[in-house]
């Protein structure tokens, strides 16, 4: 009778489901292994051919000049000052951007999304507006805000806020239409049936796009600092890029990626947390 | 004399697709549900059976004629009626208790009231132990019974089911059927059930109505003498059964043949 409690009982497993088991640990150990594997020979490939000549250090810089670069970094600071002072500036614009702009997006997506009318008109110009390579937009908020966090802040905003929208309105407009007819029917007001079932199944779309729009953020701040600003990542890569060096472009590259790595996993750890309802697709055993 | 509760008056209906064309579900049909009455619906394939719960409901206004219920013409969703859909329409993101206990929230109930019924109505079901169980994590069957208490909640008076039964297998199809009837003998509600299984609409049924072909209209209505309370899975080999099931059979063959 009790189908749902198939979980490990103990010792009872029988001989069959541990080697199964055994398998899976074993698989996920390879996948680990190799995974390593590619790292160290990528890394090393890249060592030697500068040793032998084969790429020109100068542009393509090598694993332990951007080593060394990240130590100094690390300890002595960077010409503008330390690090983590840096990281922290960058970090903020992004945060605050992909904080604003997202929850712009969704509150539009959804206010748009539920209003066929509305929808229909404004869609055309989210069409337009999303087409504009976003980016040149920089320029302007650098003359509208100065040099300050301003002037990032909004580039993350417009990078994140299109991302965000477009799919908050899809994902309203998907909506299971009998799940909003059987809301109504169980006695929903309209306002009920927003934020009990509309809500609820745009969250999957709307989280799938924090994923990519928190990159986006990250672009926006890196790419607003470039422009011109006095702390952050950007200048670092500008400054880098100034003075000829690739080892410099390569480091900041490495930390900007740790941060997304960790946004990356922060956000899956919400999503799984908030769409905890929804089906396991692959139960991988011994994880 | 028995009270009609829904009256459905000459009504035809009419869709317009986007490019213009316009396709006729129903072609003046009258139909009246008594209360306390069991009526199923049997008809071919795009007949327009679930539009007439549609209008019923007031989600699709026929084009012409006049849909009563209660005795007045339909205006917005009566809070006295209740659906259960073909599909699955619980909501995935709710357990089962908070699944059974939204009809009340949605009327103004508070939520631990609103659990608490909900918790006695998920006993009356059968799914006791399974409160705080996904939907995904059920099979269809406990789905729907899921769906079942979801509507029962809120004590219909009028009680619309669009081929609830038609995506189980024939042994938890039997035992639901079964199961309806208790609740509904509790209840007391007027049923609009539509089914295109004829031996399901036999079974359940005081009145049986088959519509013709598309667009649809009644084309006969047969009363159903079986004594209640019925055993759903014996009433079947029963004579008078038989022989109901070959008439309305014949009726409906004429109507699905190509």
């Amino acid at each position: 009778m009790n189908i749902f409690s198939t979980t490990s009982s103990g010792g009872s497993a029988s001989e069959e489901e541990r080697r199964a088991v055994a398998k899976a640990v074993n698989r996920s150990r390879l996948v680990i292994f190799l995974r390593i594997g590619l790292a160290v020979v990528t890394l090393a490939t890249w060592e030697l051919a500068v040793i032998y000549g084969l790429i020109d250090p100068f542009f393509f810089s090598r694993p332990s000049d951007i080593y060394t670069q990240l130590a100094v970094w690390l300890t002595e600071g960077t010409a503008q000052g330390p690090l983590w002072r840096e990281l922290l500036v960058t970090m903020e614009e992004t945060v605050i951007g992909f904080f604003i702009g997202s929850l712009l997006g969704i509150f539009c997506g959804i206010a748009l999304g539920r209003n066929k009318l509305a929808g229909d008109v404004f869609s055309i110009y989210i069409k337009i507006a999303n087409a504009i390579p976003r980016v040149v937009l920089g320029s302007i908020f650098i003359i509208i805000f100065g040099l300050g966090m301003g002037s990032k802040v909004a580039l993350a905003v417009v990078m994140v806020f299109f991302v965000v929208f477009g799919n908050a309105f899809q994902g309203v407009r998907e909506a299971d239409r009998n799940l909003i007819a059987n809301a109504y029917i169980l006695g929903a007001s309209k306002r009920q049936v927003t934020f009990s079932v509309v809500i609820p199944s745009a969250l999957t779309w709307i989280l799938a796009s924090l994923h990519v729009s928190f990159g986006f953020a990250l672009v926006g701040a890196v790419v607003g600092e470039f422009l011109g600003s006095r702390h952050g990542i950007g200048l670092l890569i500008a400054t880098a890029q100034g003075t000829f060096n690739a080892a410099g472009v390569f480091a900041a590259m490495i930390v900007l990626a740790v941060v997304a790595l960790a946004a990356e996993y922060l956000l899956t750890a919400l999503e799984d947390r908030l769409l905890k309802w929804r089906p396991v697709q692959f139960v991988e055993h011994g994880m | 004399m028995p009270t009609p509760v829904i009256e459905l008056i000459n009504v035809s209906c009419k869709f317009v697709s986007p490019e213009g064309k316009i396709t006729q579900a129903l072609r003046e049909m009258s139909l009246c549900v008594n209360e306390g009455d069991f009526c199923a619906i049997v008809g071919p394939t795009g007949c327009g059976k679930s539009t007439t719960l549609g209008m019923i409901t007031s989600l699709s206004p026929p084009s012409t004629g006049l849909v009563k219920v209660f005795g007045k013409p339909v205006a917005g969703i009566d809070p006295n009626i209740g659906f259960v859909f073909q599909t699955d329409a619980v909501f995935p993101w709710k357990n089962v208790i908070d699944n059974v206990a939204i009809g009340p929230i949605y009327r103004g109930k508070n939520a631990a009231e609103a659990k608490k019924m909900a918790a006695d109505w998920v006993r009356r079901v059968g799914l006791a132990g399974f409160e705080h169980h996904y939907p995904h994590q059920l099979s269809g069957g406990m789905r729907k019974r899921v769906a079942l208490a979801q509507t029962f909640i809120n004590e219909p008076k009028i009680l619309l089911m669009d081929e609830p039964f038609a995506a189980l297998d024939v042994q938890t199809r039997a035992l639901m059927q079964g199961e309806l009837l208790s609740l509904w003998s509790e209840l007391k509600a007027s049923v609009i059930f539509v089914t295109h299984d004829i031996e399901e609409a036999i079974a359940l049924a005081d009145r049986v109505v088959v519509l013709s072909k598309g667009p649809g209209t009644v084309k006969s209505s047969y009363d159903i003498p079986l004594a209640r309370p019925r055993d759903v899975s014996e009433a079947r080999y029963s004579e008078q059964f038989i022989h109901l099931s070959k008439q309305i059979w014949h009726d409906l063959k004429n109507e699905v043949q190509i």
